[in-house]
């Protein structure tokens, strides 16, 4: 059974859409931006809630790179490294964040869940490149020094 | 649609078929498939049925649909290049082990490797290794041979509706798996495995019970005695070279003993059991009007697909075990003062059409005597590998009958072996005319044939009884679902999770056709016509029981939880 007190959105959610099972991906995308992932049991509740097997539904949430079925950061980094990103350096830029936060390759998500660095293939601003995001702010220009700055400043608001 | 076209040159009429593949192979000629079955859906993933057309283009045969005056080309030079490509792609990420895989001889990437001439692969292997899922009782499901045709993916969700497994990750990645790559066991699974017998490889196989069998087999301290079901005698003839549908149960029995077998018993006797219970226990319910309708319970993928899905529904669903369960429970009762005194053990080893029977003999609450009243379950094909094994001439075996004091069944008993049995078997018993013409009345019936949901209306003592049999889960879900909108009403439901019933289960040879089903369905009323006791009650083996050992111990033949309510 759902802990309904840990999920209070999910039901809402799914009355939204009339429980209609070809909404799924709406729900999932709707579930996923208030729990920043796909918790596994609001997985199970709304496989018997909409009567679709958990498989199909496992099958659709990593199918899709935007979902996540591991709880992200606070802060969700996406550095671009699309080809103009790439071309102007952004793998340092991305090696020196992943040095900052202790993260490598296998882990994105640092371990008091503040941060989450993803790559994305292009944000669509090459003019600016190369670029971070975070939480949907872009910044532009950046180089190894200024994305540890941007870190820095995010830490240090956190903690005050 | 109705026309003619050009197959290789040969002119070729086609009258309604859906798809130029089945065209193709009306003209004689076995286009290669991995993903195809009649079943299910078409899916045109492994491209292996690629035809060229007058043009030079190419396309998957089993998603085209025939037209007049198509031309249609299936063995060009063209096409048997992509086809060893294909194959040669498939190969470079299989585990190549062919000799100590399960499926080694009966695989299809195996023999369309043999037939197309694929001698070498030119490519490197680059994925990881994935865990073996080796948690089910029932199936061993092995990622490492997969080759993502969905096969398995579209028989679980078309025709059992149960969904278990199904495509994970994409690109290289993917897999398929089940939810969260959780262990097979632990998932709505139901052991029917009707997955592995379209699976073209050894990604999904049925659990191996051999080596343990031949350990029980071989140790002097241990007193083994066999049960065979009704759908095994119509069906293993087929691993050695017989027609589907031939009865060769003296043989079974012959092979068993010189296996190493003790005893050797038929389960229709228990079936007759399951009969009388199950009778007595619908008329009960018919004269209360309670429980209506009541679901059979022989079925142990349907019992947990029930549990599963419907926990409301428990309350109406036969309280009687399975003939299985009832052999297992009866006969370590009967042996059990004789072996103590020997010091020896019995082993009830039981050999089924199903793979759900082996989870069905683990269940915690199949232990009458202590111990597990089934010790063992060894499918029809396990079985064939075992005979293989020991050298024995199948073909050639003299035909011997099963032992005594258990070994006499009725024809109602081997009925259990098809779809629509049960129902017809509880009939027999339940109808107070006992002419041959009330028979032939319950064989028209309509409990009968192929269709996934059959209807029929008996008379019985002056009531109408409504009677539904329906097999494939899937099929089921939806009668379950009309009857509880109120849709549909009926006294009785038998429910048979596999295709066919016990004779299209996934423990019996494959390919299973629907041609090879009907001929084993065939077998069973051959078996039925053949014995000269038809009904349960008339079988003396049955009637000597209620007088002896199951004189004051019923609770032996009936589910726990629910047998203290009545």
């Amino acid at each position: 059974m759902l802990d309904k007190s840990k999920y209070p959105e999910v039901d809402g959610i799914l009355a939204g859409y009339a429980y209609n099972r070809s909404a799924l991906i709406a729900m999932l995308q709707e579930i996923q931006s208030a729990y920043n992932y796909l918790p596994e049991e609001v997985l199970e509740h709304i496989s018997t809630e909409i009567d679709i097997p958990l498989s199909k539904i496992f099958s659709v949430a990593t199918f899709y790179e935007n979902f996540s079925l591991e709880p992200k950061g606070k802060y969700i980094i996406k550095i671009c490294d699309g080809t103009a990103c790439h071309v102007k350096k952004s793998i340092p830029i991305l090696d020196t964040i992943k040095k900052e936060l202790g993260l490598n390759s296998s882990k994105h998500t640092t371990d008091d869940f503040l941060f989450t660095l993803e790559t994305v293939s292009c944000l669509g601003a090459c003019g600016l490149a190369p670029v971070i995001l975070v939480n949907g702010k872009v910044y532009a220009k950046m180089t190894p020094e200024s994305a540890l700055a941007v870190i820095k400043e995010i830490k240090e608001n956190e903690s005050k | 649609m109705k026309g003619s076209m050009l197959i290789d040159g040969q002119r070729v009429d086609f009258n309604g078929e859906k798809h130029i593949l089945e065209v193709i192979r009306k003209a004689g000629i076995d286009l290669p498939t991995f993903c195809y079955h009649s079943e299910l859906s078409i899916y045109g993933a492994c491209r292996m049925c690629m035809v060229e057309d007058k043009w030079g283009g190419i396309m998957a045969s089993c998603s085209t649909v025939p037209k007049d005056g198509m031309e249609i080309y299936t063995n060009t030079q063209k096409l048997k290049k992509h086809r060893k490509m294909i194959l040669e792609l498939i190969l470079a990420n299989h585990d190549r082990d062919c000799t100590v895989c399960e499926k080694t001889g009966r695989c299809i990437l195996q023999e369309l490797a043999i037939r197309f001439g694929i001698k070498k692969v030119r490519f490197d292997k680059d994925e990881k290794e994935l865990p073996v899922d080796n948690s089910s009782v029932s199936i061993v499901r092995n990622p490492n041979k997969c080759i993502l045709c969905g096969d398995c993916v579209r028989m679980c969700n078309e025709v059992q509706g149960v969904g278990a497994l199904d495509f994970a990750y994409r690109g290289a990645k993917m897999q398929v798996t089940t939810a969260f790559n959780r262990p097979i066991s632990n998932v709505n699974c139901v052991n029917c495995g009707q997955c592995r017998t379209v699976c073209p490889t050894g990604a999904l196989v049925i659990k191996r019970d051999i080596d343990n069998a031949w350990e029980v087999l071989n140790d002097k301290n241990k007193f083994v005695i066999a049960q065979i079901a009704p759908a095994v005698r119509v069906a293993i003839g087929e691993e050695f070279g017989l027609e589907p549908g031939s009865v060769t149960m003296g043989k079974i029995v012959a092979a068993l003993r010189r296996m190493g077998f003790n005893q050797v018993y038929d389960t229709s006797m228990a079936a007759d059991l399951t009969v009388m219970e199950e009778s007595r226990e619908f008329a009960g319910c018919l004269q209360k009007g309670e429980r209506l309708p009541l679901f059979t319970s022989c079925c142990p993928a349907w019992f947990k697909y029930a549990e599963q899905k419907f926990p409301e529904l428990m309350e109406q669903v036969s309280t009687c075990l399975s003939p299985q369960q009832m052999f297992g429970a009866v006969i370590k009762e009967h042996f059990k003062t004789d072996r103590e005194a020997e010091g020896r053990e019995t082993v009830v080893i039981s050999i089924m059409p199903c793979t759900a029977k082996k989870y069905e003999a683990a269940r915690p609450e199949n232990r009458n005597s202590g111990t597990r009243d089934v010790d063992m379950v060894i499918t029809t094909q396990e079985l064939a590998m075992m005979i293989k094994e020991n050298g024995i001439m199948f073909n050639e075996l003299e035909e011997e009958a099963v032992d005594m004091p258990f070994g006499l069944s009725s024809g109602a008993g081997v009925l259990f072996g098809a779809s629509g049995g049960v129902a017809e078997a509880v009939l027999r018993h339940l109808c107070s005319d006992k002419t041959i013409g009330s028979l032939k009345n319950l064989a028209f019936a309509g409990t009968r044939g192929m269709e996934g949901v059959k209807e029929a209306e008996i008379e019985l003592d002056g009531r109408k009884v409504t009677i539904a049999v329906v097999h494939g889960l899937k099929n089921a879900e939806a009668l379950v679902k009309m009857i509880k909108a109120g849709e549909k009403q009926y006294d009785f439901v038998e429910v048979m999770a596999c295709p066919g019933g016990c004779i299209g289960g996934a423990g019996q040879p494959v390919p299973q056709s629907a041609h090879i089903k009907k001929q084993r369905t065939k077998g069973i009323y051959n078996a039925d016509s053949g014995s000269t006791i038809k009904r349960s009650e008339e079988n003396p083996t049955i009637i000597a029981l209620y007088e002896g050992i199951l004189k004051d111990k019923h609770e032996l033949l009936h589910r726990h939880e629910l047998n203290k309510e009545s």
